[in-house]
């Protein structure tokens, strides 16, 4: 076992180097020019906020409806607080900025998640969804009427820091954050809750303190998210996070698999690439977008991945044997 | 077994899919053009104002690419729709700037794309004229950003003029839709102009943009019965609220700006007899007006210009005269060239102050009636 | 007083739509515990073809509502057979997800043949004021409160009085035992969905006629508030629904009348989500106790 996870970690540290590596030369030859890097960048944002809503939605098994709510906190309180900073003149390398800025956005989420599950999480099922909807909404209709924050009119002058070598490796870190806090002992009890609520109680597990610790971590890093969209497009406003970009983000988990943190790295990656690539057929993309999506429900209900993750080194494992590449996704431990 | 194949051949889909439009959207253009970009919202609510601007502008085009194009290179037009969206006007510019590499802008059509999209254009100094943003900020702070229109205070300010001396109004009701700084921006110009001239702002009633239902404001409004309302907002909200007024009996004269060109079309009966505030008058005996309106009805199948497309028209052309006389595609020369700016066009004559702002434009006043724009008069303010 | 009435009846107008919506939601929700995400792109397409047969058509006014509600009801049976049916034993996320996907592919269908721009109702009925001591009420909105409560009374004697009535409230209330006591449950789920589209259909097409037009996204907000309105009387009771729709109503227009117009949203939502806290199963709902 310790062997073949000291080769997993090879493996992975090999290929994230290399991915960096071959954008790295594409920017350098400018195959790949600002355009197809803002998709990139904004690949990454999206990678981010759809593993950080799969801790609620697959995880712990609740309906979450408002992440987009979360993200605008993230994205105002980080925004805010980089553009204050900047003014004080306080000579500050953009990157210290950067990572200053989400650290804010993701605590002021995340306390906002514990506030708002705090008393939500006793509701279950679909009426847990529409709350977190209600939520949301009335998040997005205050920085509507905030002034402090530019009103409806948005929060303009905030200083561009998201480049994509850097929100490159902020994605990979977070990645990583997430995986091993899947598999700690707090996010197997959790995943005990979504199994069976009433056995885990039984088992000793303190299901609400988890089910709120969940949702927490959950907004934590859907403030990150929305700390890396502010600091990207340089200027937020309110409309941006309507209830249909909730239901957006929704749709990428579960198009992935809930419960699959691999499952929502590619979906966020198809999802937010493919649209862009459909642009000359603007017309028909979200058709064709909204049938793939009943035809999967009604063909592959899981999702792509299910609730298993996508493993590199089983997959290269079986390409080399020859082992069936079904072996590649598991539900087990190793990435 | 059988779900297995159909989700590996979803799967297939997905990628083949990503890659044949990843190899087809890169395809670029010649070289021997100029390109100038355009934005604004050409679908959506405000889809009116965008098209019309485009049309204006494609009609500019085509009569300059006809006499020889600018020193011996033809302009290319390169559009992208911006939903009237401030996002999406963003990633438009984006586009416009890194994947078609245009050497100016025109647009944004709408105050608040613009303004969303300020910052990033001062930052990459962007030769940038707007057709129709009225709003005060534009330009502010913007040594790069010019606009062909007159401002919202200015406009508001002829719509208080207007009203108190030709209309002999006293009492006055505002509604303002919250957020949208054309609107916040030429209320705040009228209210000051209106108590200034002596008469009173009775009531301030506000609506967000997506709020489709106005009958709590306007009963409020119907009981005070002042002498006019002013409702400077886009023609699918102006439409709704005349539309209702009518319905609930309200008898005061109701007073725009700009954004209501095109009023006259869907709404005629609700809007019969109420005045705006407009950049030109379709009924002028100007030459320059009349040909500019014959040659668009050929190119849009018989369709009258409204003001933004006589915006359109005039800021495309404002911009090649810039780009002809800087004799380069500079940003920088075109930037200088565009300060020294003389142009005669359909919407007046276009000289720019040291903020990038025409100077000393006139402002019609326009009166709805039997679904005709009846020019009415002419206000200079001082 | 009189301009406290006048905005009464303003918030009646509003809140007898979202009602007529609700009822389509909470009836689906009772049979299939599902929220139906595509009623509000049901009272949409309503709209558009009452907007095509008033202007296109010059039929007779009482056509232009009623060719709509039963386009709109076989609209909504196919919906159900094509995209709910066969996940009716699917997990109920499942169930959700289609239904988010078929209101998003409605709308884009309407994009795509209406295109975006709004189409401006023709008004359907004669424009007069009518005077009620001292309230002056427009004949639309007179109308509107008076075509809904008369499809909302229907309704309800429907269901408590004929024989599918009753069936539709034993399949709601336990759809084993419904079928053990033969009641062809598939057809009563269809018939559900056929009343419910219908008035969604009604509800679409008098919204548009209050608030003048017809653009492929309208059924999103006022959806959204009917759902709310669904839960807020108690999902599944169909005189909750009724409530809800006119307690949202209400709490919209007093909102904007009293205190703020860009609030009055936000103060939606607060109500909706402390009835939800502390009564969870609506104010008409019967709390029922989860078993182990």
């Amino acid at each position: 076992m310790d062997k073949n996870k000291r080769k997993a970690y090879i493996i992975n540290t090999i290929s994230i180097i290399s991915l960096y590596l071959v954008f790295f030369i594409l920017i350098q030859t400018k195959v790949m020019n600002k355009y197809f890097m803002g998709i990139a960048i904004m690949t990454c944002i999206m990678i981010i906020m759809a593993m950080s809503l799969n801790i609620v939605a697959g995880f712990l098994g609740e309906m979450a409806l408002g992440h987009a709510g979360f993200m605008a906190i993230g994205a105002y309180s980080s925004a805010y607080f980089s553009i204050a900073l900047m003014d004080t003149g306080f000579p500050l390398p953009n990157i210290i900025v950067l990572i200053l800025a989400m650290l804010v956005g993701g605590m002021v989420t995340g306390i906002m998640g514990f506030l708002i599950g705090t008393p939500t999480l006793r509701l279950r099922g679909d009426y847990l969804g529409i709350v977190t909807i209600g939520f949301s909404e009335i998040i997005r209709i205050f920085f509507i009427n905030f002034e402090p924050t530019g009103g409806a009119a948005g929060l303009k002058g905030i200083t561009k820091l998201v480049n994509f070598n850097n929100v490159y490796w902020i994605t990979i870190v977070i990645i990583i954050l997430m995986f091993t806090f899947g598999r700690s002992k707090q996010g197997r009890a959790i995943i005990s809750i979504r199994e069976d609520e009433i056995a885990s109680e039984a088992a000793g597990i303190p299901t609400t303190r988890y089910k709120v610790l969940a949702f927490t971590v959950s907004s934590f890093f859907a403030g990150i998210g929305g700390a890396l969209y502010a600091h990207y497009q340089a200027f937020v406003e309110p409309s941006k996070f309507g209830f249909m970009f909730s239901i957006e983000m929704f749709v990428i988990v579960v198009l992935g698999g809930l419960g699959s943190l691999t499952g929502s790295i590619v979906a966020a990656i198809v999802l937010t690439v493919l649209p862009e690539m459909l642009r000359g057929f603007a017309e028909y993309r979200l058709l064709v977008y909204s049938l793939a999506l009943i035809v999967m429900m009604i063909f592959r209900p899981q999702g792509m991945l299910g609730r298993s993750e996508f493993s590199l080194t089983k997959f290269i494992d079986s390409l080399i044997l020859r082992k069936d590449i079904k072996n590649s996704i598991d539900g087990g431990e190793t990435r | 077994m059988k779900k297995k194949v159909v989700s590996v051949l979803l799967a297939v889909l997905f990628c083949a899919s990503i890659f044949t439009f990843a190899g087809c959207s890169s395809s670029g253009s010649g070289k021997d053009t100029i390109k100038i970009g355009f934005i604004g919202p050409l679908s959506g609510d405000a889809a009116i104002y965008g098209t019309s601007a485009k049309a204006g502008a494609d009609l500019a085009v085509k009569e300059i690419n006809a006499a020889g194009g600018i020193n011996g290179k033809n302009i290319e037009l390169i559009a992208y729709d911006s939903k009237g969206d401030q996002t999406e006007a963003i990633n438009a510019y984006n586009r416009l700037r890194d994947q078609d590499q245009v050497v100016a802008v025109i647009g944004g059509v709408l105050s608040g794309e613009t303004l969303a999209m300020k910052d990033i254009m001062v930052q990459d100094n962007m030769p940038v004229l707007s057709p129709t943003a009225t709003a005060v900020d534009v330009t502010a702070n913007a040594p790069n950003i010019f606009r062909a229109c007159f401002l919202d205070d200015y406009q508001g300010v002829a719509a208080a003029n207007f009203s108190t001396s030709n209309l002999s109004a006293k009492t006055a009701a505002v509604m303002i839709c919250k957020g949208n700084p054309y609107s916040e921006g030429v209320s705040a110009a009228f209210e000051g102009a209106f108590t200034a001239n002596g008469g009173t702002i009775a009531d301030e009633e506000s609506y967000s943009a997506s709020d489709k239902d106005y009958s709590a404001q306007l009963t409020k409004i119907k009981e005070l019965n002042p002498d006019v309302v002013f409702v400077p907002d886009y023609v699918q909200i102006v439409g709704p609220i005349l539309q209702k007024a009518k319905e609930m009996g309200i008898t005061a004269k109701f007073i725009g700006a700009d954004g209501w060109d095109g009023v006259q079309t869907e709404y005629a009966d609700a809007a019969q007899g109420n005045y705006f505030t407009n950049h030109y008058a379709a009924d002028s005996p100007s030459e320059t007006v009349q040909n500019f309106i014959k040659a668009y009805k050929a190119a849009n199948s018989n369709k009258d210009p409204n003001s933004f497309a006589a915006l359109g028209y005039d800021a495309v052309h404002t911009m090649a005269e810039a780009i002809k006389s800087a004799g380069s595609t500079d940003s920088k020369a075109i930037i200088t060239a565009l300060n020294n700016t003389n142009y005669t066009g359909v919407t007046g004559t276009l000289k720019f102050d040291s903020e990038g702002n025409p100077k000393d434009k006139e402002v019609t006043i326009i009166k709805i009636d039997g679904g005709q724009l009846k020019f009415e008069t002419t206000i200079v303010n001082k | 007083m009189d301009l406290f009435l006048q905005q009464l009846i303003n918030g009646l107008n509003v809140g007898s739509i979202y009602a007529l919506i609700a009822i389509g939601y909470t009836m689906v929700y009772g049979i299939i515990k599902l929220i139906n995400f595509a009623h509000g792109e049901i009272m949409m397409f309503g709209a558009y073809f009452a907007f095509i047969f008033a202007t296109s058509f010059g039929m007779p006014i009482w056509a232009v509502i009623l060719v709509p509600m039963i386009i709109m009801a076989l609209a909504g049976v196919a919906v159900e057979f094509i995209a709910y049916r066969p996940l009716r034993d699917a997990p109920r996320l499942s169930a959700l997800i289609t239904a988010i996907g078929v209101s998003l592919f409605l709308q884009n269908l309407a994009l795509l043949i209406f295109k975006a721009d709004p189409k401006v109702m023709p008004k359907l009925f004669p424009e007069t004021i009518i005077n009620l001591g001292g309230v002056e009420i427009s004949s639309t909105t007179l109308v509107t409160i008076g075509l809904s409560l008369f499809f909302m009374v229907l309704l309800d004697l429907y269901i408590r009085k004929t024989k599918q009535g009753r069936a539709v409230r034993a399949v709601s209330e336990d759809k084993d035992a419904a079928i053990l006591m033969g009641i062809n449950v598939d057809r009563t789920i269809s018939l559900t969905f056929a009343m419910g589209s219908a008035l969604g259909a009604l509800g679409g097409i008098l919204y548009s006629v209050a608030y003048v037009q017809v653009f492929p996204t309208m059924g999103v907000m006022p959806g959204l508030k009917a759902f709310i309105a669904a839960v807020l009387g108690g999902i599944g009771i169909i005189p909750g629904a009724m409530l809800g729709g006119f307690i949202i109503g209400m709490v919209e227009t007093m909102t904007k009348a009293y205190l703020s117009t860009t609030w009055a949203d936000a103060i939606v939502y607060i109500i909706l989500i402390l009835v939800l806290l502390f009564k969870p199963t609506g104010i008409l709902g019967k709390n029922t106790r989860e078993k182990v």
